[in-house]
């Protein structure tokens, strides 16, 4: 045996690893098996390779999905009857916005049985297409708005805000009496259109010019010219909203409700297939 | 020379504030350019008293020399303590309100509308925030051996400014200004603060990764960094919008309806998928093996687990937008997805969970232990809740419906919550230099009461929530529906009690944190047997 010459010693034995064999560099590492392990060491040891990596793997999925909405001609179908929001609606609009009204409202009616019962006509993708944002909500605490309009009077709602419970004695809804007690002026209404159009809302030069004068009729009729104002927005309910001279905020929230899912006329809507 | 730049800096800073808060248009604008110009005002005296001095940091108490930056984790410990009883206060408040309408009190600044948004920002911006920096700041330093890059005044920038925008997006709720977009309420000049914020926030991790002395990067670290870059993509993306005008609040999102919503919810449910999500693992990958004293389970598993993570994640948004005007095809996609998504969840938390080998018995005796474990327990109950409510025909039942709050509370409160109680436990006594907790029963009693108010509110949500779902679709045998809105409403009164009192456990257990904390902090739980006791 000991004349043996394949039994030479533990140095000289490819099988066997000892002291000598460890890089330098990693004394205190175990030595990494498998591809994985290996190659990945390359993106761990790098912090910049490590950043560029995980920012090109968290951009793909919204690329694939947010990218086509832009340019796939079936995303909105076309319809009869969208426009933009008259002056009053969009204060409306405004306010239904500042006082959280999203957070317990959908505006957004589901293509199911029980929901088009209860609420009406399924909710079509260009009838928010002039929402910046949207308002589809994400929670019923209290019932879907999306066609809200007309389903009550202007009498209802004015009651309504100043206390849920005497007409809905289980709402657990906010008061809002202070809607009718705050004065609301059009001086700002022209420039939040200009925000409006700048995003893209066909608003014209007319309708920017007239903002102020179309706000005042709409809450007023004999503040000024009707038919102008339809011109410009069809459909636009002008009437005193809140019964009360002057124009207050509930007249804007009220005329907003007054409105919502009344804009398209499903008599000639007919549903694209290739949705 | 840098003293008179700054103090002059200041200066024209409070009078171009001053200035804004007069030319403002809206109350909300005047408001904060008026905080904004005071804010200055008191910075360009502070600067002016101390032109010259010696650079001063007191914080009473011992405090370990580590070479590290820790100055700014002993303020984020505080702040996350702090945000964390404000938040679930809030939380609590609004719950009460939905059982008691009463207690809107019929003004608009606290009414429900405006109050929810400001609890939400609370625990997941102000709370949440403040623990993933400080922890982040903790756990790179250590992990890298290299103190904080871009040294101590960058650190407090990002510290002080994100307490700023937590300060403007608060008052501003309270107000009525809000962008209307789920967890990004916040308007654009508050978004553009926290843009700037934040991108110091990155150079800081990744100046610190970068200048590390170990060759490689710990795990932690990469969820980290992965949370850090991609909360940054979505938040500048989500947030494009044009200001009505610079003396304005106000502004108009650029994205309109349906894109505008893929957009959001591409936002929102990685807002939860990295803000809530791969931070919060950053936490879990190291203070568990620090607190059990085992190494992390497994490494491959921890590669599979970060890339297949952030790469899903992404695609899940669609899942909010079930059977809504979003063309079927990403409504599909993204259900897929969040059901795949499912595994790398249980991946993670499998990791976690078994990094536990051999240490199993800890449990029984260190409730801190406990409250990280049964953290990324409750994480796992949520990624199978999660991607069980993506499937288009459970979500037509559960969207819209109370049993998404309660999804969302069982990984908040379970999940993100426990592990940051977790974290600043094992935080405290190390960054405080204190030999234990004041004391280990209160985080026993703390818990409990997390866990059992956790319990009654994941139950309360889970009826009241598939309750209305089937009383909205209920119908007779004529075809009608048999349910009024009304009805379903005073339906889940009972549960709304049991939720708003589950709130409050979970309250009182953040109370009794804070006290603990407090105490050890002070050093009230140091004992005397510590001291050398001469010879008879």
């Amino acid at each position: 045996m000991a004349d043996n010459d394949k039994n030479h010693g533990a140095e000289q034995d490819p099988d066997v690893s000892a002291a000598s064999d460890a890089s330098e560099e990693a004394a205190h590492e175990t030595p990494q098996r498998g591809w994985v392990l290996r190659n990945h060491a390359l993106i761990e040891r790098n912090a910049f390779l490590l950043l560029v990596f995980s920012l090109i793997v968290v951009s793909i999925g919204g690329i694939v999905q947010i990218v086509p909405l832009f340019y796939l001609d079936n995303t909105i179908e076309e319809v009869d009857g969208m426009r933009p929001y008259s002056p009053l609606e969009l204060a409306g609009r405004n306010i239904y916005v500042r006082e959280g009204c999203y957070v317990c409202h959908s505006q957004m009616i589901r293509v199911m049985r029980d929901e088009v019962q209860r609420y009406g006509h399924y909710s079509l993708a260009a009838e928010s297409m002039y929402d910046h944002p949207f308002q589809w909500g994400s929670k019923r605490t209290g019932p879907d708005l999306a066609r809200i309009g007309g389903r009550y009077s202007d009498d209802w709602h004015r009651a309504h805000f100043e206390n849920p419970r005497d007409l809905v004695p289980e709402s657990i809804m906010p008061a809002y009496p202070w809607l009718a007690r705050t004065p609301i002026d059009s001086e700002n209404i022209e420039a939040v259109m200009r925000a409006n159009r700048a995003t893209g809302v066909p608003y014209t030069d007319e309708m920017l010019a007239e903002a102020r004068a179309d706000f005042r009729t709409q809450a007023d009729p004999d503040n000024g010219d009707v038919d102008a104002l339809l011109a410009r927005y069809p459909k636009a309910q002008a009437r005193n909203f809140d019964g009360a001279p002057g124009e207050s905020e509930l007249d804007a929230v009220i005329a907003y409700l007054q409105m919502l899912g009344t804009l398209v006329d499903f008599s000639t809507f007919e549903p694209d297939a290739s949705r | 020379m840098i003293d008179a730049a700054k103090i002059a800096a200041l200066g024209i800073l409070t009078l171009l504030f001053a200035m804004a808060a007069n030319w403002g248009t809206d109350l909300v604008y005047q408001v904060h350019a008026l905080l904004l110009a005071l804010l200055s005002a008191g910075l360009f005296i502070w600067s002016i008293r101390r032109a010259g001095g010696r650079d001063r940091y007191a914080i009473d108490g011992p405090r370990p020399e580590t070479g590290y930056n820790d100055d700014v984790v002993r303020a984020g410990v505080i702040a996350t303590t702090l945000w964390g009883v404000v938040g679930f206060l809030a939380g609590t408040y609004i719950a009460f309100q939905l059982a008691f309408p009463l207690l809107n009190w019929d003004l608009p600044w606290t009414s429900f509308g405006r109050l929810r948004p400001l609890h939400t920002s609370a625990v997941i911006f102000a709370f949440g925030g403040n623990a993933l920096i400080a922890t982040s700041f903790y756990i790179v330093q250590r992990t890298c051996a290299a103190p904080l890059w871009g040294g101590r005044n960058l650190a407090w920038f990002v510290f002080w400014g994100y307490q700023l925008f937590i300060v403007l997006a608060a008052t501003g709720y309270v107000l009525g200004s809000t962008q209307s977009k789920e967890y990004a309420e916040p308007e654009w000049y508050v978004d553009l603060w926290l843009t700037i914020v934040w991108v110091a926030y990155l150079a800081i991790y990744l100046g610190t990764i970068v200048k590390r002395r170990e060759p490689h990067i710990y795990v932690a670290n990469w969820f980290f960094l992965a949370f850090i870059v991609t909360i940054a993509m979505l938040h500048v993306v989500n947030n494009i919008a044009i200001p009505v005008s610079i003396w304005s609040s106000q502004s108009v999102i650029l994205f309109p309806g349906v894109q505008g919503a893929m957009v959001q919810w591409w936002y929102g449910h990685n807002a939860v998928g990295f803000f809530l999500t791969a931070g919060f693992l950053g936490m879990m990958y190291y203070f568990i093996p620090k607190q059990a004293d085992r190494p992390v389970y497994s490494y491959k598993l921890s590669i599979i687990h970060f890339w297949a993570l952030i790469f899903l994640y992404i695609w899940a948004g669609p899942h909010h937008l079930h059977y809504t005007a979003l063309p079927d095809w990403a409504q599909v996609l993204g259900m897929v997805m969040s059901i795949i998504l499912w595994m790398p969840s249980w991946g993670g938390m499998i990791n976690g969970l078994m990094t536990l080998q051999g240490a199993w018995d800890k449990l029984r005796t260190d409730p801190v232990l406990r409250m990280l474990v049964v953290s990324v327990g409750f994480y796992g109950m949520a990624t199978f809740e999660g991607p069980m409510m993506s499937i288009r025909s459970v979500n037509s039942l559960s969207h819209y419906t109370d049993w998404t709050i309660g999804h969302v509370h069982s990984g908040a409160l379970g999940w993100n919550g426990m592990i940051t109680f977790g974290a600043l436990y094992y935080l405290v006594p190390r960054l405080w230099n204190r030999e234990r907790l004041y004391s280990i029963s209160l985080v026993s009693w703390h818990f409990w009461l997390a866990t059992i108010g956790i319990v009654l509110y994941a139950a309360s949500m889970w009826v009241t929530g598939i309750m209305e779902g089937l009383m909205w679709r209920e119908v007779d045998a004529q075809g009608f529906l048999v349910n009024s809105f009304a009805d379903t409403v005073a339906a889940k009164f009972p549960m709304y009690v049991v939720r708003a009192l589950g709130g409050a456990l979970f309250l009182t257990g953040a109370l009794i944190m804070a006290y603990n904390l407090w105490k050890t902090a002070v050093g009230a739980g140091e004992t005397a047997s510590a001291r050398p006791v001469p010879a008879e």
